[in-house]
């Protein structure tokens, strides 16, 4: 069975962010990096289907700059099988501000002739916060899509998964091949040792640049996207907050009462 | 004539969800500008008595698509009724609320249609016709404003961040023929726990607790949300150990909310965590950590014991 594992690299969330000059993307200089949570709860899941089964075979696709390599050394030391990076950096001018339907018109291209039984993704990548990559993938794909999944078993040519839905959860089933999303639940993602991920520097990599797969490049990044960044700016600042000084909790509560009635009106 | 705006909206529990009346408002808004007609979607079994109640909040036409396959949301047969009824009437903007089941309709529509959506929008504004987004991007450190691509522009919003305002629609009810169409996931069993308790996303206040709750008795924050009328949230920690659910977890990996009131009692103020609450209208903190970074982020602070605050301002409120 072949598992791809679709991966991005995003900011680190305890990291802060600049903008760059051009106000249309992040600076990304001085960034920290990491593997988008999601997507370690999808690599995660590929690895124990893979340990728990014969001849489970787990690629790693991913879309990024040269800076992306750095994940895939993470997802080799993991245990991933294979890695096919599609470098989009082919000009600084378009790369950042590719969206969900340029990235996934990409992946969709490479799973062409990629075979793919199961496609494992994150329900959402926590720098841009689309949710639309899966879909994306499926409809061009012509896959059914399963978000959410907090539980698999595979049996035969059938997925059956759990998936979280408001107020609960479903059980819901599909023919493979099949696109899932994980979510937080599905498992605990192993973290290699330092060791591993220097030992997978000499892992190769299938590097692809976008007019290999087959793209003109100008049809891709901000030039083809469907929501296109105009500008970024930070939120504005929030005011110093007022410190509520008493004897006691009940004086301070009662301090609080106050000014969230009388000063700030919201009880 | 410009185009009209559609809202998708959302019946859960019997009711709509606030962020349909919320989407409907701005809707309203969007067409007067355009001076086009707004329409509202409304799926699920039987929904005609809820369905004309949204004339109050401005539809001019309410297309009800009635089916018992729709009772609850199943992506696929939504997916393939919604694009049908936006293939048929062509509106120009299309609305959705950035929920668990409008986050997931938005991205199959969109992706069946070819067409632009931006998720999670906080504002809108129409410059020659066009809808213009901004959104919160990179865990709501950074506000983006996008131009949506295409004959159709997709949208969602942000729960709690437009206000609903009443306003009077033709509100003409229509019913459209269902089909179905075609489903490659097959529900087996849902388990659905319907509370009278507000969602997370969509309640006017939320007590959350961090670390600093110690165990998985969150009584007190219970107590207090109970009293205001809200929810109660959590921070990663605090869900990492298994004190609190998931579905309760505030932040960039969990969910992101825009309360009235938002009340962090012995949270360390990661900026995860802050990213997934900043947009609330007023913070208050409260940490017996006087250097707890969740202060920066909070209008009102309180250095001193949670066990012993929390329970001295339900009383307060009960006053």
């Amino acid at each position: 069975m072949n598992i791809i594992v679709l991966m991005k690299q995003v900011p680190d969330t305890e990291a802060p962010v600049e903008i760059a000059a051009s106000k249309d993307r992040l600076d990304d200089e001085d960034i920290k990096w990491a593997i988008n949570p999601y997507d370690e709860f999808a690599l995660e899941e590929a690895l124990l289907i893979k340990e728990a089964g014969d001849d489970v075979t787990v690629t790693v696709i991913t879309v990024g700059p040269d800076r992306v390599s750095e994940a895939i050394r993470v997802a080799y030391a993991m245990g991933v099988d294979n890695a096919i990076h599609i470098n989009d950096e082919y000009d600084d001018e378009a790369y950042g501000a590719a969206d969900a339907y340029t990235t996934a018109k990409i992946i969709a291209k490479v799973l062409e002739d990629t075979p793919h039984d199961l496609i494992i993704a994150g329900n959402r990548a926590v720098d841009d916060d689309n949710y639309q990559v899966p879909a994306f993938i499926a409809k061009q794909c012509n896959l059914p899509m399963i978000a959410l999944v907090t539980k698999q078993t595979i049996e035969g040519s059938e997925i059956t998964c759990e998936q979280s839905i408001d107020g609960g959860t479903a059980v819901v089933k599909a023919s493979l091949p099949a696109i899932i999303t994980a979510n937080k639940g599905l498992n605990e993602p192993r973290y290699p040792a330092f060791r591993a991920i220097m030992k997978a520097k000499k892992k190769k990599v299938d590097e692809r640049e976008l007019d290999e797969i087959g793209f003109d490049p100008e049809t891709l990044g901000a030039a083809g996207a469907k929501v296109k960044i105009r500008s970024l700016e930070f939120p504005p600042e929030r005011a110093e907050g007022k410190r509520i000084e008493g004897s006691s909790p009940a004086e301070k509560a009662a301090e609080l009462v106050k000014l969230l009635r009388e000063e700030a009106n919201v009880i | 004539m410009a185009k009209d705006v559609m809202i998708v909206t959302e019946i859960w529990n019997d009711a709509f969800r606030k962020i349909s009346l919320e989407a409907l408002s701005e809707g309203r808004r969007l067409a007067d500008e355009l001076g086009s007609s707004l329409t509202a979607v409304v799926l699920g079994d039987a929904v005609e008595a809820h369905a004309k109640t949204l004339a109050e909040y401005g539809a001019d036409t309410i297309l009800m698509a009635q089916d018992p396959g729709l009772k609850t949301f199943r992506p696929c047969e939504y997916e393939n009724v919604v694009a049908g009824i936006i293939g048929d009437q062509a509106p120009g903007i299309v609305i959705f609320g950035a929920t668990r089941q409008g986050r997931e309709l938005s991205a199959c529509v969109a992706a069946r249609l070819n067409a632009g959506l931006a998720v999670e929008c906080t504002g809108f504004a129409l410059e020659e016709e066009r809808l213009v987004a901004t959104r919160f991007m990179y865990g709501g450190k950074v506000i983006a404003t996008v131009d949506i691509d295409g004959d159709i522009q997709m949208a969602s919003i942000r729960p709690n961040v437009f206000e609903v305002t009443k306003a009077d629609g033709a509100g003409k009810l229509e019913s459209v023929a269902v089909d179905l169409g075609e489903v490659n996931v097959t529900l087996i069993e849902e388990k659905i726990e319907m509370s009278a308790k507000a969602e997370l996303t969509e309640a006017d206040y939320i007590v959350s607790g961090g670390r600093g709750m110690e165990s998985d008795d969150f009584s007190v924050l219970e107590e207090l949300a109970d009293v205001l009328g809200g929810a109660v949230g959590a921070s990663r920690n605090a869900v990492d150990l298994g004190w609190r659910p998931q579905s309760d977890q505030v932040g960039q990996t969990g969910k992101v909310v825009s309360p009235k009131l938002y009340i962090a009692c012995g949270i360390s103020g990661a900026m995860q965590h802050v990213a997934g609450m900043s947009t609330s209208n007023v913070i208050v903190a409260i940490n017996n950590d006087p250097d707890a970074l969740i202060f920066r982020a909070a209008d009102y602070c309180i250095v001193d014991d949670l066990f012993e605050v929390v329970p001295a301002i339900t009383a307060e409120l009960k006053k």
